[in-house]
């Protein structure tokens, strides 16, 4: 697990900084023009603030350490360091907050670029020694490119127009069919999640089967999302039923899958509960599944997760069969870890086959792009053992 | 007629030219692309190879081509293709627990050999039995399916048949290319090609497996795991007792003798024969050549003569 730790028997950038002679304004700028930040020295990351303030700190949300970890002052300069000890392959995503007199504000790292998103915004990300961007997620000029498609769905469940942007994989036929593939979320997916080009670089691998994938829009999320029944109905009874009729779609549990993230992943099981026999398969990525063992008021998640608790705490209480299988996964950095871990055994209560992943890393838009392979090449598995060149 | 049949390891370094160097420089020789799917006509570099001699069968277009203005067909042959997938992955959870429990009592280190010897040979028999009964199933799933649309009275299928009948016809040789193993045999099968085929067929990958009575799939690597080895259906049927191993050395955990031994004791009596990059293997009346490359009994890659 993660911890914090004074400077190790190697020598750390950090510590070669300080004796250095003189330390002076001019060190830290070289210092800082020759190193990237954090600065990443096998298992141990050097975190950096310069500036000057009464207190610094990294404020990350790692289970089982401290939201706030204080970075120290190096002597005689206005630059603050904390050096973590991080398990290869993590990422970790942090801010910094920073007191000056009664102002503490909490901003991404100025020093650092790299850029990690979810759900509630933007944070600074720390790539831990050994994690690399898995390269199926970056464009792949060989891979064909699959349409994206806007397209328009009335729902009178909802009371509106919903937006649904279409991914058509390359080569889509008429006298072929696909499976389904329905994604919560779909802009921030697409967005910051890299959807496309993970579904055209897949596909392209022979990873995942061709699919047809239906990128939802949603307006508010937060009550869309939580176990709306009006959202379930859209879902099941009006967009599924519109696009089997449209599109060359297998048209059976087995050809239909949900997909969401946190909250999306509540609106996924929600909608395979309210719709039982409509899914053969889920795909719930750190799903927000909080719940309580004694009453359900003291779950800590604050009004919007009311809904969520109560219908994941009547879910657990009897859990149903909604699909044949399930994908969890989870960042065991995730405060959501433990929910999650503790549904796995409910779903396989349940009957259904449960396939779980975990991955050192937080609640963002990049750990769940990261999981995809798995899960996409599990649901909907690619040709792969068909073709032999 | 006495057929020669060639089979190849893959063409990523083209060695198809040598099996056809000496043949009549103006004999035709009739190609098959179609496991190349919408990629099938990309086919210039191939005929270059061959001499400038190659005909391409077309047989992906051609199919293309009847579902387009078949619309019936069309219809009924993807209700065919969904009770198919039906049939594979209720086969798939089958294999999945009978070959786990194989492996499991293959690879056990405890105990008495003679116990875990028998109950090694029940397991393996459940596999069989599962590799057979799914066989059954797919032929007559087929012949309902065939029974029931009669392609062959079908005016636009008659046609395109009798076209490819002409082309091979008139050819020395034919050339099956690799790729979509399903997507071949299934072209392969519904242009009637094996009743025409000339003396001598070369065929290297997916097209040397789509020549065996059973055709095998097997990928052990994919990105959730492993993949299970399973029997897709029935081939053109010219090479019997024959399980083509394309690619083995990238596809296959060859260094893992209790899954290589449990593959090759699956197929028995057929031979697991490994066609990697640079095989070339002719078969005769006799079977496989002594330098063969097959998968032993006991998991290894070894050629024909010692194992």
């Amino acid at each position: 697990m993660t911890t914090a730790v004074s400077a190790g028997p190697r020598r750390l950038a950090i510590n070669q900084l300080k004796d250095q002679k003189p330390l002076d304004a001019a060190a830290v700028d070289e210092f800082l023009d020759s190193h990237d930040v954090p600065i990443v020295e096998g298992s141990r990351c050097t975190f950096l603030f310069r500036g000057e303030a009464d207190e610094v700190h990294v404020a990350q949300r790692i289970v089982g350490l401290a939201d706030l970890l204080p970075l120290r002052r190096l002597w005689g300069t206005d630059l603050w360091y904390l050096v973590l000890e991080l398990p290869e392959g993590s990422r970790v995503d942090y801010q910094l907050e920073i007191r000056r007199g009664e102002h503490v504000e909490r901003i991404n790292d100025p020093l650092n670029h790299d850029l990690s998103h979810s759900p509630v915004g933007s944070s600074s990300v720390c790539f831990a020694h050994g994690y690399e961007t898995p390269e199926w997620t970056l464009p792949d000029p060989e891979a064909r490119q699959g349409d994206l498609v806007e397209m328009t769905v009335p729902s009178r469940a909802l009371g509106r127009d919903c937006p649904v942007t279409l991914y058509l994989p390359a080569r889509f036929r008429r006298t072929t069919t696909y499976p389904l593939l329905v994604v919560h979320d779909g802009p921030d997916f697409l967005q910051y999640a890299a959807a496309k080009t993970v579904l055209d670089n897949l596909i392209h691998r022979l990873d995942v089967a061709e699919t047809v994938v239906a990128f939802l829009h949603p307006q508010e999320r937060l009550t869309e999302y939580a176990n709306s029944t009006a959202h379930s109905r859209f879902v099941s009874d009006e967009l599924v039923p519109r696009l089997e009729a449209d599109l060359p779609l297998m048209g059976k549990p087995s050809g239909r899958c949900l997909l969401g993230s946190s909250f999306g992943g509540v609106a996924s099981l929600s909608a395979a509960v309210k719709s039982p026999t409509t899914y053969g398969s889920l795909i719930l990525m750190s799903g927000s599944f909080v719940f309580t063992d004694i009453g359900a008021a003291d779950h800590g998640g604050g009004p919007v997760f009311d809904p969520v608790v109560k219908f994941v705490n009547k879910y657990r209480a009897r859990p149903t069969h909604v699909a044949d299988r399930v994908f969890v996964s989870c960042g065991v950095f995730e405060p959501l870890i433990v929910p999650n871990r503790s549904m796995v055994p409910t779903f396989e209560s349940a009957g259904m086959t449960v396939r779980y992943v975990e991955a050192r890393d937080g609640h963002s838009w990049e750990n769940w792009r990261d999981r995809l392979r798995d899960a996409l090449s599990w649901i909907y598995p690619g040709p792969q053992k068909f073709v032999y060149e | 007629m006495s057929r020669e049949v060639v089979l190849l390891g893959s063409q990523r370094r083209p060695s198809v030219q040598h099996v056809v160097r000496d043949l009549d420089p103006h004999a035709r020789i009739a190609t098959v692309t179609a496991g190349w799917r919408e990629r099938e006509p990309d086919d210039a570099e191939m005929n270059e190879i061959l001499g400038g001699r190659a005909v391409n069968l077309s047989l992906h277009a051609r199919w293309q081509d009847l579902l387009e203005k078949d619309r019936d067909y069309a219809v009924a042959e993807r209700e065919h293709d969904a009770a198919l997938e039906e049939l594979r992955q209720l086969y798939l959870t089958q294999l999945d627990h009978a070959l786990g429990a194989t492996y499991e009592i293959a690879g056990g280190k405890e105990g008495r050999p003679r116990f875990r010897d028998r109950v090694l040979a029940d397991a393996l028999e459940l596999v069989r039995m599962a590799d057979e009964q799914h066989l059954v199933r797919v032929r007559e799933a087929h012949l309902e399916f065939y029974d029931a649309w009669q392609p062959q009275a079908r005016p636009l299928l008659a046609a395109h048949r009798e076209q490819v009948r002409e082309i091979l016809q008139s050819a020395t040789a034919v050339v099956i290319a690799g790729g979509h193993v399903g997507e071949l045999v299934r072209v392969l099968h519904l242009f009637h090609v094996e009743p025409h085929l000339p003396g001598l067929v070369v065929a290297w990958s997916a097209g040397a497996m789509a020549l065996t009575e059973r055709v095998v799939l097997f990928h052990d690597y994919v990105p959730h795991g492993v993949a299970q080895t399973e029997v897709m259906g029935e081939g053109l049927g010219l090479l019997s007792d024959l399980v083509p191993l394309p690619d083995a050395r990238r596809r296959l955990r060859v260094n893992d003798p209790v899954r290589m031994s449990v593959l090759a004791r699956r197929f028995a009596p057929a031979r697991c024969l490994v066609l990697d990059d640079g095989v070339r293997v002719r078969l005769t009346a006799g079977g496989l050549p002594a330098e063969a490359r097959v998968v032993d009994h006991e998991g290894r890659i070894t050629q024909v003569e010692a194992a």
